[in-house]
């Protein structure tokens, strides 16, 4: 019975401290959004204010400032399309680079992941003119190629590690049955790390979705994705800052939901079950 | 900027940069911040994944909200706490100073350094546990099982099944943050701007300043070569000693 018990306590202090940290994690966001509803004067008020009479002034000044609709729409565009592109080119050169790695491979890979750590501004001047001769500024177009780029190395890299992980023996097994490369590809190498792909087609989203140096510096009207909407409302942050909540919680709300809901996807993860 | 003009700079550029008073304390900020961030992440991340593993009533309610920090914009992320958490007036920290009778911390101007650490690392703790839980759920659960009708602890558990089982996951969670906090910009521009003085400033904040600031893109893209040339070494490094374990 006390070792029942004490395991009883155990499982309830486990439980508490999840729950301590998720409220912790959560505060803030749940913070912005509640400020969202505030006046600007309630947003400063001190001592901050938890109960008060809910207003949608902010984000009908907002809207009425802004489309938000077609800031949304260009942010849409933008991280899908460039997921999808950067994944049509990563799953072919990761697949080559797991399976018939050469002499190089690994510097290969290490040296296409350290462009990633380079200031993007050392970079701005080139591809601003090389966007202009083109006449892509201000396009999506722009965007998703930029986007895809950026995202590729580390698309690349998460599919080559989650590539590695399937026994060769199964391709073997495959190879033996007949399977071509397309074959190999379609019906073993996928499905066996669909998971993975999907947590990296994930993470390339988001990650696409929050970028604000390419879009606020290639972007203006047409093509300005959430990112530089929000730009716009944080020079004189601290005075409006219940407008610039309203904003914020708008620019969020789509990316936290999808996350929300593509996370159980995720968390179903990696199921090497089969393999072993 | 116009070689027309003044002829192709040679080599200036580089030494301009490279004898940049600030380049070492920027150098040392940048290596601060990816190591703090990491270590923060890492722990705090592997921690709360073990956590959230046991069964619990609205544990789908507690994971959501344990990972959307990840999702939020790292401008946003960064106005938030400026404003809501760290204003000296206003913010919720200085009221719960106030409440306590401690003395007020201007964050911003007193820690800078620390306030972007803890943007960073309550934006960046979501995606450890995210990943890590990802892989927990493929742990061998019989197992564990195994191992507890052999009557192994929590730490022994910790140490010989789930540490060896997400190894790689920490190999990628450290590289992927290095990745991204070696070039942390916006965090910075939009709450310190690198001050007071170069107490906030990392390489690329310091290759910003002299890009956009001083108009100098020659220097700025001398400085753009010698950030990726430190991030070779950081990765190399990385690879070397903490990622053994990784695919690479």
């Amino acid at each position: 019975m006390g070792y029942r018990s004490a395991k009883l306590i155990k499982h309830n202090l486990t439980v508490l401290s999840a729950w301590i940290f998720a409220l912790l994690f959560f505060f803030p966001i749940f913070w912005m959004v509640l400020t969202s509803f505030k006046t600007e004067l309630q947003a400063i008020s001190v001592p901050p204010l938890f109960i008060f009479e809910p207003t949608l002034e902010n984000f009908t000044l907002v809207q009425e400032r802004s489309d938000y609709m077609s800031y949304a729409l260009n942010s849409i565009i933008t991280s899908f399309g460039a997921t999808i592109l950067a994944l049509i080119i990563a799953i072919p050169s990761a697949y080559s680079m797991a399976f018939f790695p050469g002499r190089f491979t690994k510097d290969i890979l290490l040296w296409m992941l350290s462009t990633k750590m380079l200031p993007a501004v050392g970079v701005l001047m080139p591809i601003y003119i090389m966007a202009d001769a083109a006449g892509l500024l201000d396009s999506r177009t722009v965007l998703v190629i930029i986007f895809a780029f950026m995202n590729l190395p580390i698309i690349m890299w998460l599919l080559f590690s989650y590539f590695k992980e399937i026994p060769k023996e199964i391709l073997e097994a495959g190879r033996m049955d007949g399977c071509n490369t397309w074959d190999e590809l379609k019906h073993i190498v996928l499905p066996l790390s669909w998971g993975g792909i999907t947590s990296a087609g994930l993470l390339s989203i988001v990650l696409a979705w929050n970028e604000a140096f390419w879009s606020i510096n290639l972007t203006a009207a047409d093509a300005g994705t959430l990112t530089a909407l929000v730009a716009s409302y944080s020079s004189p942050e601290g005075l409006f800052w219940a407008k610039l909540s309203a904003v914020s919680t708008l620019a969020c709300a789509p990316i936290i939901v999808f996350g929300w809901f593509t996370q159980k996807q995720l968390v179903q993860g990696l199921t090497f079950g089969a393999v072993k | 900027m116009y070689p027309e003009r003044e002829g192709p700079a040679g080599f200036s550029n580089y030494e301009f940069f490279l004898t940049d008073p600030a380049l070492p304390d920027a150098v040392i900020n940048s290596l601060i911040l990816v190591g703090s961030v990491i270590s923060i992440s890492v722990v705090l991340g592997l921690l709360i994944a073990i956590l959230i593993q046991k069964t619990f009533r609205g544990r789908g309610i507690a994971r959501v909200m344990l990972i959307s920090p990840f999702f939020i914009m790292p401008t946003v992320n960064a106005l938030l706490w400026k404003n809501m958490f760290m204003n000296p007036v206003y913010g919720i920290f200085a009221f719960i100073s106030t409440t306590f009778g401690l003395p007020v911390i201007d964050w911003l101007s007193d820690l800078p350094l620390f306030s972007v650490i803890l943007m960073l690392s309550w934006q960046w703790t979501p995606f450890a546990i995210l990943i890590f839980m990802t892989s927990l759920q493929s742990m061998d659960q019989d197992q564990v099982e195994a191992a507890e009708i052999e009557g192994a602890g929590f730490w022994a558990k910790f140490r010989y099944l789930t540490l060896p089982h997400l190894s790689r996951s920490i190999a990628v969670v450290i590289m992927i943050q290095a990745i991204f906090h070696l070039s942390v910009f916006a965090e910075i521009f939009v709450t310190t701007a690198g001050g007071p003085g170069y107490d906030s400033t990392n390489t690329t904040f310091l290759i910003f300043s002299q890009a956009l600031m001083q108009f100098d893109a020659g220097v700025a893209s001398a400085g753009g070569v010698f950030a990726i040339i430190i991030a070779n070494i950081v990765a190399f490094f990385l690879i070397k000693s903490v990622a053994k374990g990784m695919a690479v």
